[in-house]
């Protein structure tokens, strides 16, 4: 789809500044296609709002998993949605036109300088404690250098040696659907880094192309210790990363758009061996479920290699995974360590954290995921809801102001999980997009509670709040929903329905009790749905048994 | 050993010729009397600029300093607007009217910026360096772009893809380099005041090798927004002139914070334009108590005679004018050149990396992306940029790092201290700018050893990031009238003040040498 879009723009953009198509008989670079490859959509993932992980299905053969043990690590790359990128003034948004957020800073003219952007150590320091790292007082970036067309200075800008944030941990909670539990898996480090660029492949031409919007977008790399052991636990973990940032607002942490990025590092080892087994690195995870998939796919591969006596075969490698054919193919193999000769950035002085910076960052972060979803469990919710509640930052505040309204706690997450969130899901909107208020729903609740209306006329009266908006008070005078109470006047009803209906009222005497519902029927058509059904019940029993 | 010193009271004034009375106030600066002289009406910008283009094109083909200058009318009609501007009594810059040479390292959006280099061939960048925009925003008018050694690495301008510019005082021999072009252009007359800029000499040798002034700031003093980078930790944009004012003056229009470089300095740059007062009005010893540091290890073996008797007396006349001279030792100064070259080269193999066929120079057509940047690479970079990239590429090396980048970290920080331990007891320091005077062109080519021995005296001082400022002190033999040495004045960071005022009174009252090259010497006031 990108592909499509992107071609035949080969000279367009560049105005003044210097040629930055490059020529290449064959392309030997073509992986950077991938991705554009077509994968679950975005708005599929988002629109669903369980955490997608929960729909995994595939597991590799539990009998060889007994014998064997995988060790996974990730890394993640995440973007961060500062309004400029790392280095310059340039804004970027993602699906540009390419090469129109580009300045002599992030395309790496000579004579160019980059000048870090202060809301990068914001959110990287946001992410470290959130982490719940160490943060390097004293931290600095370095150049990591290698060739590639879509890196214009020939060497990216990160921190090599010395992270801004590094030794923490993220507490996961698995989903119940796959026995639950929860886990706590160690972070490696978090440091800062920019983005590069995107090649552009024409699909018969001779040449590449290159777009450098994205170079020089603020990422922070966090890597894991190698703690996770399953492709749910690693899918997990990922989607964890995903609300955090989300929760702290400083990345859309949208996989589809490359905001969030993981690669997996994987091995497989007998069980109870201390020894790493060989190492192989999967790229191309565009979803949590590609995550998971490709884990379990690659577990059973290498395990089927050491059960037939080819654990050689196992190499350190970069590994594709197609989602196509649901497998990882090998895209290079590793010759070597590479080697980015990495030194201190000189054009950049350290980066220097005060205790009291960090302590008025630390301060004003929000409730975490983590300590969301205890409260959640404290407040008597099933281990079900506290997952889906907490589960997108939006939901969540939209439960905790219900709540905060004075709504029962279980009523509220019922209509959230409940036809809230069929609602959306049919319309593929976010809560946020719902014209219904979180007062509203409180009302709402308040009023079935209170008995002024029915849980049916509820239900009706909500879909209208969140298609159109409006008050729950509004709509029951404009729809006269006001249920009635008043025994006397039901009483009235179910007089004039038995004297309406005296055939059958004599069968029913005649021991047809089964009629009675045909009673309760009428009565409730003639209330035009307003009586209290269990009132009504009660005055009608009353009335049909009345022998007289 | 002092070949012939003409013996002139005073330094004449380059631009006499241009005026009908010889200006007496200020003496020795051609900007502050280009400003007198155009706000009085005495002369126009469009004589002025005139007479320097008459001749930048008659020496020019001897010297080719420039890699490019628009066309006179472009330049003229910049002169005339500033003379409709003065016409109009509007307020004019302090650079108003100030013909500038500008380092082809220096981007300017008006004119092809190469750094002497065959991949920025006609490279035009799509904006002007900081200190370029100053130079603008206050009135001067830049007549081209001087010649380099190829990304600012050599010491002759022997280095650039295009051409090697002449010395004024001998058409045989280098200007010195890498802004040899800049230097020999403020010799010959053919500007005012040249930028340049000096990574581990590349102002202060050539100003020794032509004669004229040169100032390498204080790292971080200049914004390099815009300076085509070779050694980050280490470059800085530096100023030229005929004389120490001229040059101050230059520098203090460039310097100062700037939002675009992350290692400018937030200081002020006090204006020392106050320091630049008349021979006429110094006391008798104006530098009374001033220390003086003379750097032992400068003086030594393998400086040549002529270099070293005539900085021992400009030592002795800094003695004459109440300066109290001591010897000092930097015991870390041999070790300042290796350091320099790992650190120079391995910057420069990651700055360079950009150059890689995509974006810059002829468009190549390769079968696989490794071969189309070793063609264009192997192609593209002359020789001596190719042994740095070499050099920095090895040194940064898995399994090397330690031993040539880090160990030469080290002995920077040591170089820094035994700097600043030297001034905790000296007011400046002084030294040689070069070991020798100017080659004979070919000298050096094919042994760059030799060539990078000659950066002794001034890599120290970039390794510490400090101000120095050369002068011209005397002569050696050579040519048809001498070779001019410069002495070099080391300070104290960001004490750029203290230099320039010492440097001027040393100006003034250093009797008996002029420093206008035999080239134009008839037509600039002889």
């Amino acid at each position: 789809m990108a592909l499509t879009f992107f071609r035949g723009v080969q000279t367009r953009p560049l105005l003044s500044y210097p040629s930055i198509y490059f020529a290449l008989r064959k392309h030997n670079v073509s992986y950077c296609n991938m991705q554009n490859t077509q994968l679950e959509t975005t708005e599929r993932q988002e629109g669903q709002l369980k955490g997608s992980t929960r729909e995994i299905h595939s597991k590799p053969h539990d009998k060889l998993l007994k014998d064997f043990e995988a060790v996974i690590g990730i890394e993640t790359h995440v973007q961060l949605s500062t309004q400029t990128k790392a280095f310059c003034s340039c804004p970027y948004n993602y699906g540009a036109a390419p090469n129109t957020s580009i300045c002599p800073v992030c395309m790496g003219l000579p004579g160019a300088l980059p000048v870090l952007n202060s809301k990068v150590i914001e959110a990287a320091v946001k992410v470290g404690l959130a982490l719940n790292c160490s943060l390097s007082l004293d931290s600095k970036f370095d150049r990591k250098q290698y060739f590639y067309p879509d890196l214009p200075k020939g060497y990216q800008i990160s921190q090599f040696d010395v992270p801004i944030a590094s030794s923490g941990s993220l507490d996961v909670d698995l989903p119940v659907e796959y026995g639950g539990g929860h886990r706590r898996f160690g972070i490696t480090r978090v440091h800062m880094e920019e983005d590069a660029g995107k090649l552009l492949h024409t699909g018969s031409g001779n040449y590449s192309q290159v777009d450098l919007n994205r170079a020089g977008v603020p990422l922070l790399e966090i890597v894991s210790e190698p703690d996770m052991r399953t492709g749910i636990e690693a899918a997990e973990y990922a989607a964890e990363i995903q609300r955090l940032v989300r929760y702290l607002d400083v990345s859309n942490g949208n996989m589809q758009e490359g905001s969030l990025r993981c690669d997996v590092n994987i091995s497989v080892r007998p069980t109870g061996q201390q020894e790493f087994g060989t190492k192989v690195e999967i790229k191309n995870l565009n979803s949590f479920s590609s995550v998971s998939r490709a884990i379990d796919y690659e577990i059973s591969r290498q395990v089927d290699l050491h059960t037939q006596g080819l654990a050689d075969q196992i190499v350190q490698e970069t590994r594709l995974w197609e989602e196509g054919s649901q497998k990882t193919i090998t895209m290079r193999k590793k010759e070597g360590l590479a080697d980015y000769r990495y030194f201190p950035e000189p054009d950049l002085p350290g980066v220097t954290l005060s205790e009291e910076y960090i302590n008025s960052i630390g301060s004003s972060l929000p409730e975490l995921p983590e300590t969301k979803r205890r409260r959640y469990e404290n407040m008597g919710l099933s281990m079900q809801d506290v997952l889906f509640l907490a589960n997108d930052i939006t939901v969540a505040k939209f439960f905790d102001a219900t709540i905060a309204g004075g709504a029962d706690v279980k009523l509220a997450a019922n209509w959230i999980m409940g036809d809230i969130a069929a609602y959306m899901k049919n319309a593929k909107v976010s809560i946020s997009d719902i014209k219904l208020s979180s007062e509203e729903l409180c009302e709402l609740i308040a009023s079935i509670k209170g008995g002024t209306i029915s849980g049916k006329m509820g239900k009706e009266i909500l879909f209208e709040l969140m298609a159109k908006g409006g008050t729950v008070k509004g709509l029951i005078k404009d729809k006269d929903l006001v249920q009635i109470v008043d025994p006397v006047e039901i009483e009235k009803i179910v007089d004039k329905v038995l004297a309406d209906n005296p055939k059958q009222l004599e069968q029913y005497r005649g021991g047809k009790t089964k009629l009675q519902g045909f009673f309760a029927g009428q009565v409730m058509k003639e209330s035009k749905g307003k009586a209290n059904p269990k009132l009504l019940n009660q005055i009608l029993l009353q009335k049909l048994n009345a022998t007289s | 050993m002092l070949s012939s010193p003409r013996l002139l009271r005073h330094h004449l004034p380059p631009l006499q010729c241009c005026f009908t009375t010889a200006p007496t106030q200020p003496p020795s600066s051609q900007i502050l009397t280009i400003k007198k002289a155009l706000l009085s009406g005495e002369t126009t910008s469009v004589d002025l600029t005139s007479a320097f283009l008459r001749r930048l094109r008659r020496t020019e083909p001897h010297l080719k300093s420039f890699l490019y200058t628009p066309s006179d009318q472009t330049i003229l009609q910049q002169a005339q607007e500033l003379d409709n501007r003065i016409q109009n009594n509007e307020p004019l810059g302090p650079l108003a009217g100030v013909v500038v040479a500008v380092k082809d390292n220096i981007c300017t959006c008006d004119m092809p910026s190469t750094a002497g280099s065959r991949l920025l061939e006609n490279y035009r960048p799509p904006f002007d360096a900081t200190a370029v925009r100053k130079l603008k925003e206050k009135g001067a008018i830049i007549v081209g772009k001087t010649n380099m050694d190829e990304f600012g690495m050599g010491s002759t301008t022997e280095g650039s893809a295009f051409q090697v510019t002449a010395n004024p005082w001998d058409l045989s021999r280098v200007p010195g380099g890498s802004s040899g072009g800049s230097a020999a252009a403020v010799s010959a007359r053919q500007c005012v005041v040249s930028l340049g800029s000096d990574t581990g000499g590349s102002v202060r040798q050539p100003a020794s090798f032509c004669g004229v002034v040169g100032l390498k700031p204080t790292y971080g003093r200049v914004s390099r927004y815009g300076l085509v980078a070779y050694a980050s930790s280490l470059d800085v944009i530096g100023c030229f002139g005929s004389s120490v004012a001229d040059t101050g003056i230059l520098f203090h229009a460039i310097s100062g914070h700037d939002k675009f470089d992350a290692t400018s300095s937030k200081r002020d740059v006090p204006d020392p334009t106050s320091q630049f007062i008349a021979n006429d009005y110094l006391v008798s010893k104006p530098l009374k108590g001033l220390r003086v540091g003379v750097i032992r290890e400068t003086l030594q073996d393998g400086v040549d005679p002529a270099v070293v008797s005539s900085v021992n007396s400009a030592t002795s006349h800094l003695e004459d004018l109440g300066c109290v001279i001591s010897e000092v030792s930097l015991p870390s100064f041999a070790l300042g050149l290796p350091a320099y070259y790992i650190l120079a080269s391995s910057e420069s193999s990651s700055n360079l990396s950009r150059y890689d066929g995509v974006r810059y120079g002829k468009q190549l057509f390769a079968d696989e992306l490794n071969s189309l940047y070793r063609n264009f690479r192997a192609n593209g970079f002359g020789s001596e940029v190719k042994r740095r990239i070499l050099m920095g590429t090895y040194a940064l090396s898995a399994g090397y790092y330690d031993a040539y980048y880090k160990r030469a970290q080290q002995v920077r920080t040591i170089v820094q201290k035994s700097f600043r331990d030297a001034l905790d007891r000296n007011d400046i320091l002084i030294s040689p700018a070069a070991p020798s005077v100017a080659y004979e062109i070919g000298e050096k080519k094919d042994d760059p050893l030799a060539m990078y021995a000659g950066d002794i005296m001034t890599v120290n001082v970039n390794l510490a990031g400090l101000p120095a400022l050369v002068l011209p002190c005397g002569f050696a033999n050579g040519g048809s009238s001498g070779l001019p040495v410069g002495c070099q004045m080391i300070g104290g960071a960001f004490d750029e003040e203290k230099l320039l005022k010492i440097g001027h009174i040393f100006e003034q009252t250093l009797e008996g040498y002029n420093f206008v090259p035999p080239l134009v010497a008839d037509e600039v006031g002889c």
